[in-house]
């Protein structure tokens, strides 16, 4: 019974293979490079002299007071675009409390003045390690040291945040975030 | 919990439903052997495909060919994923240059992906060349969910029929539903995906220059990001359509590339479920009664709707510890709050327990922020979904079958109740179908308990361990609930990528994937040969809200009554702990 099914089992193999494998993927990648280039490619951004200079939609480690900081970052070392992953860390999990103190340390000593409350997603690790993104609080509570730091307005500031905020999607779907790789860029940019 | 949570889960539960019946009528069509579009362009090419394969498409099987020949295709499966990991390094497409799998890792990858489960022992991009990630992993992701969905149409077929000895052909079921079905809707889901910043690319990783220089360990400078790159689209398309879940990169969905956007997310979450969902019409399309497929639909959506709302309550809530040290975790404007570690910025706290949800009721596995560190009773949740059998939505094709099982059951105990002999569908339930559906509900429970016992008690299985106290044992049943169910999500801080995990979650994939298929088959086979009993006045209804309430309480009393005490060691002790502020 089964000894004639061989030829059909391993033939459908093979075709099945060749279509799911070989024929679909190359058909996407296809398609995707023509009609949607840039994304097909990684979304690269690239600084004036051409070089790239990192992923939109993948985050850098920040921790200089002149620039934005972003998640932590559980990979290593933090922000490893080639191995990501999340801390894992159980909510009750004492490493996860000394990981938050010492962001939260870490942001007191450079903004020694700011007093309001910390934001949760600035403590706080992402899933991937590589989130590009805070949130609008996140971003606003770290304003007032990079203005300071920078020697700009506050609105000046404000601005580029805002221009590189996504909204929902639909206005329903999501959360509202600011690109940490964006904001930083264009602050550098600014300063030209 | 704020408004915007309520508005986008009743947003996900409002597209899913409006989007069951067009995909449940095509599919049905595409399995009664009804024209489409696409079988109209494509018949010829599929009929070239017998002759040439030697399949005889015109010949029905008896249940043991059918199930003779799902375990031929898939033991061959597994057999070509185990030998291309271990060859990956002579093979094309690795432009990494990475090494052979190891070979505890690459049978249990194997078999993970063979049988629809997905769990991923190994990270992605750092261990799997593009060739292995196409011709292994995404090939599997297709026929494993096709093996699923044939199951179910060959028991429904043994609803349908009276007196006939055969069920269906088993490589014309295989080739219609990759053909027909899943190909078509991953074509146009990897698409969208690019469209959103999904890469789909063979070139290798590409090297940035960072804005802020590092400084690596040992103090050197590390100015540069290798950003790792390949043909994601593809894989992650069928990965959420066929409730694979397996991921391209090691965080899954919670990775930028692989769900880029909100809208990326929204669509990979509705794709989790939209198979499953619709094979429910597709059922009251094929047994010509489609309240009954409602019925099915409507009992699962019982158990989950509670599930959505109650995830999205605790995870609001955020981390009590954290709010003693005064970190802000309060929903705003300008933030979503709450327990936010393992989670992305872009997702906040409904989307990613929406997801986390959906993809513990349906087999799928996948993630889009960390479980591991979700507070006790939101990691709770999906570790029990799984636990209830995998029957509220399920694995495409697999969930179904299993919930039939539920159905077969609960007839059964109405029949009991009432004095009747149990009839669905107009087929008599007897003893042998009740040992056959008493198989698919209770070998899970076997492979999921006593294997974690065993573990527990073994320094092989201790040593995987992450996090202290009942979370490190919430991590070990949660990695064998997975398994057993086919699911392939994890607690992933468990360091499963050992010979002892590697060898027992595989063993545990595999009979709890093919020791329920054979026995579906069965049940498909001897209701095939039975004549369909007229309804009478005697007839218990199977469409009714009675029924429909009858049916989920039976799926919770088994499930719940099985794992209450298991549940009781891990997360629930955790939560009274952590909401107690005694940690020790």
């Amino acid at each position: 019974m089964l000894r004639e099914q061989l030829r059909p089992a391993i033939m459908m193999f093979i075709f099945l293979t060749a279509l799911t494998g070989i024929v679909y993927p190359l058909t996407v990648t296809g398609l995707a490079q023509v009609f949607f280039h840039k994304p097909a490619n990684g979304s690269l951004l690239f600084a004036s002299d051409g070089k790239p200079v990192g992923s939109a939609l993948i985050g850098q480690n920040f921790d200089d007071p002149q620039y934005f900081w972003g998640r932590l970052s559980a990979t290593t070392p933090p922000y490893n675009a080639s191995a990501s992953s999340g801390s894992n860390l159980g909510p009750a999990n004492p490493a996860l409390l000394e990981a938050v103190k010492a962001r939260i340390a870490a942001l007191r000593t450079v903004d020694p003045n700011n007093a309001t409350t910390i934001p949760v997603d600035l403590v706080t690790a992402s899933a991937s390690g590589l989130d590009p993104q805070i949130s609008l609080a996140g971003a606003y509570f770290q304003l007032p040291r990079v203005a300071r730091v920078r020697h700009l307005p506050d609105e000046t500031v404000r601005n580029i945040i805002d221009q590189n905020t996504t909204s929902r999607c639909l206005g329903i779907l999501g959360e509202p975030a600011v690109n940490v790789l964006k904001v930083n860029l264009a602050l550098d940019e600014f300063k030209k | 919990m704020n408004g915007n949570n309520v508005i986008q889960i009743l947003f996900y539960l409002t597209v899913l439903l409006l989007t069951v019946k067009p995909l449940g009528i095509y599919m049905a069509q595409v399995y009664e052997g009804k024209p489409s579009l696409l079988s109209i362009w494509f018949g010829s090419f599929e009929r070239a495909l017998y002759r040439i394969s030697g399949v005889k498409f015109e010949a029905s099987m008896t249940w043991k060919e059918y199930a003779g020949a799902v375990m031929l295709f898939n033991i061959l499966g597994i057999m070509a994923v185990y030998a291309i990991q271990r060859m990956q390094a002579f093979l094309p497409l690795n432009p990494l240059a990475l090494p052979a799998v190891s070979p505890d890792s690459s049978f249990n990858t194997a078999v993970s992906f063979a049988s629809n489960t997905n769990w991923q022992g190994y990270g992605g991009e750092s261990t799997m060349s593009y060739f292995t990630q196409m011709l292994a992993l995404t090939v599997q992701n297709f026929v494993s969910a096709a093996t699923g969905m044939v199951v179910l149409v060959a028991l429904i077929r043994g609803f349908v029929q009276k007196q006939t000895k055969t069920i269906g052909n088993f490589w014309v079921d295989l080739t219609r539903s990759t053909l027909y079905i899943l190909i078509p809707l991953s074509l146009v889901m990897a698409l969208v995906l690019v469209s959103q910043g999904t890469p789909q690319t063979f070139a290798s990783s590409v090297k940035v220059t960072l804005v802020q220089p590092m400084k690596d360990a040992s103090g050197k400078p590390a100015p540069e990001q290798l950003i790792a790159l390949g043909p994601v689209a593809s894989q992650i398309a069928i990965k959420q359509l066929g409730t694979n879940g397996g991921g391209f990169f090691n965080a899954n969905s919670g990775h930028p590339f692989e769900n880029p956007t909100p809208l990326s997310n929204f669509l990979e979450m509705l794709a989790i479920l939209w198979i499953p969902a619709a094979l429910c019409y597709t059922f009251g399309v094929m047994v010509q009664d489609r309240r009954q497929g409602w019925a099915l639909l409507a009992a699962m959506l019982i158990i989950f709707i509670p599930c959505l709302l109650w995830s999205a309550q605790i995870e609001q809530q955020g981390n009590p510890l954290l709010t003693s040290l005064g970190v802000d975790q309060k929903p705003a404007a300008f933030q979503p709050g709450g327990n936010m570690e393992g989670k992305e910025a872009r997702f906040g706290i409904v989307s990613s327990s929406i997801w986390s949800i959906a993809t513990s009721a349906a087999s799928n596995g996948s993630v889009n922020s960390m479980q591991d560190s979700f507070l006790p009773l939101g990691g709770m949740l999906p570790l029990w979904l799984i636990q209830l059998g995998e029957v509220i939505f399920g694995g495409v094709g697999s969930g179904l079958y299993g919930m039939i099982a539920f159905v077969i059951i609960a007839v059964f105990i109405a029949g009991l109740m009432i004095g009747r002999t149990p009839e669905y569908l107009g087929k008599k339930i007897e003893a042998y179908e009740m040992k056959m559906a008493a198989l698919v509900a209770l070998i899970p429970h076997i492979f999921i308990l006593i294997p974690t016992a065993l573990a527990v008690l073994l320094p092989a299985g201790k040593a995987g361990i992450l996090n202290p106290g009942p979370h490190g044992f919430s991590e070990i049943l949660y990695a064998f609930s997975s398994a057993s169910g086919n699911n392939g999500s994890a607690f992933a801080g468990l360091s499963a990528n050992t010979p002892f995990y590697n060898i027992a979650l595989g063993l545990a994939m595999f009979f709890c994937r093919y020791w329920l298929i054979i026995p579906m088959l069965a049940v498909a086979g001897s209701l095939s040969a039975k004549k369909i009993v007229p309804v009478s006045s005697g007839t218990l209804p199977t469409h009714t809200p009675l029924f429909v309430f009858f049916l989920a309480m039976v799926v919770l009393i088994v499930g719940a009554l099985t794992f209450f005490p298991a549940l009781a060691l891990g997360p629930i002790v955790e939560h009274l702990m952590l909401a107690g502020g005694n940690l020790r």
